[in-house]
């Protein structure tokens, strides 16, 4: 055992914390509210470009398709280090933590060539089009079809819950191909065109008040058969793999975003009072503060442990799971301290420009999100357990 | 970066695992518990012939000078089987001596220690329970080169077991660590009855006991709150292996035990609880292995790494515990099921070294009121996960 940074993985940090001295972008001072949004994101994709042009996009990605060729080690410090030097978030999550690494796992050449590199720059940005109105934790059960016309398939169905799609230009998109096969073996995954003919996009408005998820309706769409991600009926592998992806990657990501607010709060709880006195003196809240910190260094910790385990073994598993359910929970435990250190200021729009307010709200979809938090249950009792099936 | 056991480590965690499985067996856990004492003589010789008391001992004192990752290493396996008697506490002993003991000294003490020869505890509670070091009012003052204490101790661990015991005690401004002989005029020891009867607890009562000034070591409470550190990260990995057995042992029951014609773990109510207990398991594992790395490596991080440890095992063990529990049903709450010596073991480690809330008191005083300029914070953003 051995936490210290090899030479290597300190020199990369080295190096990236030098670099990011002189890249970070000045703070996004212009709140958040749905008029605004477009000119936030152009600033984000901006943000992503100069990574990209750094060099400092797809760390873990191979060289040749505009990656950094490094360890998965080095793309935690990756992230460790925007937290540290309060760097804007990455926009493009989908692409970045779940549909780039699905591609090199399972991708053929021209699809790598194609996409990886525009994921990176923040050229293109990815939805996934997974859940539907009937197939939400029982995806297998997925209802939206493709059937082939020569080198042609053409698309009917509807998606929901597809975060980014009004931004995206691509989608993951898992469909039927077959109708009388098993449910888990008629299901295709396609590279599909969200600029095609025949989609359409329409927001839903979230508790937190703005529109990150969308229903998407392809009618007669049209996507070449060289679109197949995997093969013809082999989606339900293709999206298994997305998935365990999506959850051992996302888990490195989010933290950013966590430490961020942790370390906000605990500078607030020094100002805002509670109870006649700032709420850090609080010995109650300093309880729960406390707690806040333990329970993010342990997401950290099990990160970290993870990673070393999958640098060994290379294939995520369903070891995922506990990482999202952890960190899921973990933030909503998070948002509600915030809530309490802070008291009714916590729910203003005008306080810290609506930080708490959003992140309680918007926390509370994360044991939804990426799998609910039963269906995570679910997975690590059967799978790392090995307890029986319960369906 | 790599965050698992080495090989070494491992190969050593897997030899305490065989061992204790052969030696180690519950019926001799039991013996313990209805024993006077949880001394187990020959199982005491085994592990000292297995280095475990000179594991954490100087070389030159004819330790193995290993670090607190390899104790931790061993100590999950003992706490995996409950096992009996005063180990933590001749951890403990030796963490202080090793620190704060001359060389004379720690020849005196180590070298039996780590031959299996000498057992070990330290006194540190008084009545008002609290491992704050700075609230210990137990007297010794200094008169012509001899230091007399006079004061009770509280949840000493094995002090009947133990062949010395170290008691810490206040004299003029400082504190002072001073070895008692169990065959001290003056010491009285009352065991106290409680849960977990494979850690015996006991009053100890200090009436004019003398000990030669020669004989004293000297500390500040950040340096005797170091080795306490060290045997609460033993602890800690106690209860991470204890924590291992009740989640192994509950998932075995769970895919035997037959209920409405099918397995009780094929029902989600279950299965949820289990996975629960993995990620309860896991999480210790991550916090104690860290907290071990940062003790032997001296890291500034630290003293929080060991509270972020203790703070979250003394929750997770007794929930793991509690849902071990649940899920055997009746069973479970049996004296026969080996299950009811974990529970009470977890009860009991929770508040051993520190309870969480005095840890998160401890992490509050470092991350909370650190004078450092946290960056301000900024406004809200829309994002996948926030």
């Amino acid at each position: 055992m051995d936490l210290n940074l090899t030479p290597n993985e300190q020199k990369f940090r080295d190096e990236f914390r030098a670099w990011l001295s002189k890249n970070v972008p000045p703070k996004w001072t212009g709140g958040i509210s749905p008029e605004n949004r477009d000119e936030y994101n152009a600033w984000l994709r901006r943000w992503q470009r100069t990574l990209f042009e750094g060099g400092w996009a797809g760390i873990s990605w191979p060289k040749q398709y505009g990656g950094r060729g490094a360890t998965l080690m080095e793309q935690a410090i990756f992230q460790e280090e925007l937290a540290l030097a309060d760097a804007p978030h990455l926009l493009g999550t989908i692409g970045l933590s779940l549909v780039g690494p699905t591609i090199i796992a399972i991708g053929n050449e021209e699809q790598k060539s194609r996409y990886l590199r525009k994921i990176l720059s923040g050229e293109e940005i990815w939805c996934q089009g997974f859940s539907e109105p009937n197939a939400g934790s029982d995806i297998a059960s997925l209802g939206a079809k493709a059937h082939r016309d020569g080198d042609i398939f053409i698309v009917n169905g509807q998606k929901i819950w597809t975060s980014f799609a009004q931004m995206a230009d691509w989608c993951l998109l898992l469909v039927r191909t077959d109708s009388d096969a098993p449910k888990h073996k008629g299901i295709t995954c396609l590279l599909a065109d969200m600029r095609a003919e025949g989609v359409s996009v329409r927001p839903l408005r979230m508790m937190s008040g703005d529109s990150g998820f969308n229903e998407v309706f392809f009618s007669n769409v049209r996507v070449p058969v060289t679109q197949v991600l995997g093969t013809v009926n082999g989606g339900w592998s293709t999206a298994m793999a997305a998935l365990m992806n999506e959850r051992a990657n996302l888990g490195t990501g989010v933290q950013v975003i966590f430490r961020r607010n942790l370390n906000a709060l605990i500078a607030r709880s020094h100002t805002v009072e509670r109870n006649g006195r700032p709420a850090s003196k609080d010995p109650v809240l300093r309880q729960k503060l406390a707690q806040a910190y333990i329970e993010l260094e342990i997401l950290r910790l099990n990160t970290n442990r993870a990673l070393t385990s999958l640098s060994k073994t290379g294939v995520p598993g369903p070891e995922g799971s506990t990482q999202k359910l952890y960190w899921s929970e973990m933030n909503q435990r998070m948002q509600q301290i915030a809530q309490e250190v802070l008291g009714p200021y916590g729910q203003l729009a005008e306080f810290d420009d609506g930080l708490w307010q959003y992140g309680y709200l918007r926390s509370r979809g994360n044991t939804i999100e990426a799998g609910t938090s039963e269906i995570q249950r679910n997975i690590v009792a059967e799978r790392v357990l090995g307890l029986p099936k319960s369906y | 970066m790599d965050f698992d056991l080495s090989k070494s480590q491992k190969l050593l965690k897997h030899s305490a695992r065989e061992l204790l499985a052969r030696e180690c067996k519950p019926e001799r856990v039991r013996r313990a518990m209805a024993a006077e004492s949880a001394w187990d003589a020959a199982l005491w010789q085994t592990i000292a012939d297995q280095g475990w008391t000179a594991l954490i001992v100087p070389e030159a004192h004819a330790g193995l000078a290993l670090g607190v990752v390899e104790l931790a290493a061993v100590a999950e396996e003992t706490g995996r089987v409950c096992m009996p008697g005063p180990f933590l506490s001749t951890v403990l002993a030796t963490a202080i001596v090793s620190r704060h003991g001359s060389a004379e000294q720690q020849a005196r003490y180590l070298e039996p220690i780590a031959a299996g020869e000498m057992k070990a505890t330290a006194a540190v509670l008084e009545k008002s329970a609290t491992w704050d070091l700075d609230a210990i009012r137990c007297g010794a003052p200094l008169n012509r080169a001899t230091f007399v204490i006079s004061g009770e101790k509280h949840f000493v661990t094995d002090a009947e077991a133990a062949d010395v015991i170290f008691c810490v005690a206040r004299s003029g401004e400082g504190l002072v660590v001073l070895p008692v002989p169990k065959t001290a005029a003056g010491l009285t020891i009352r065991r106290t009855a409680s849960m977990d009867e494979t850690r015996k607890v006991c009053v100890v009562n200090f009436d004019n006991v003398s000990v030669e000034q020669r004989n004293a070591m000297y500390a500040d409470a950040t340096s005797l709150g170091r080795a306490i550190d060290i045997a609460t990260v033993a602890l800690c990995a106690e209860m991470v292996g204890g924590m291992q057995w009740v989640l192994e042992t509950t998932v075995e029951y769970a895919k035997t035990r037959q209920q409405f014609g099918r397995a009780i773990g094929s029902f989600q109510a279950v299965q949820h609880q289990c996975a629960d207990m993995v990620l309860l398991t896991e999480s210790s594992r991550s916090a104690t292995y860290y907290a071990a790395w940062a003790l032997t490596h001296d890291d500034p991080a630290a003293r929080a790494a060991v509270s972020i440890a203790k703070s979250y095992c003394s929750d997770a063990y007794r929930e793991v515990a509690n849902r071990g529990v649940q899920v055997h049903g009746g069973i479970g709450f049996t004296w026969e099921h080996d299950l009811q010596m974990y529970y009470k073991r977890a009860k009991a480690s929770e508040t051993l070294f520190g309870d969480a809330t005095f840890h998160r008191e401890r992490i509050a005083s470092i991350v909370v009121d650190r004078d450092v300029q946290l960056p301000a914070p900024e406004p809200a953003r829309m994002t996948e996960a926030q």
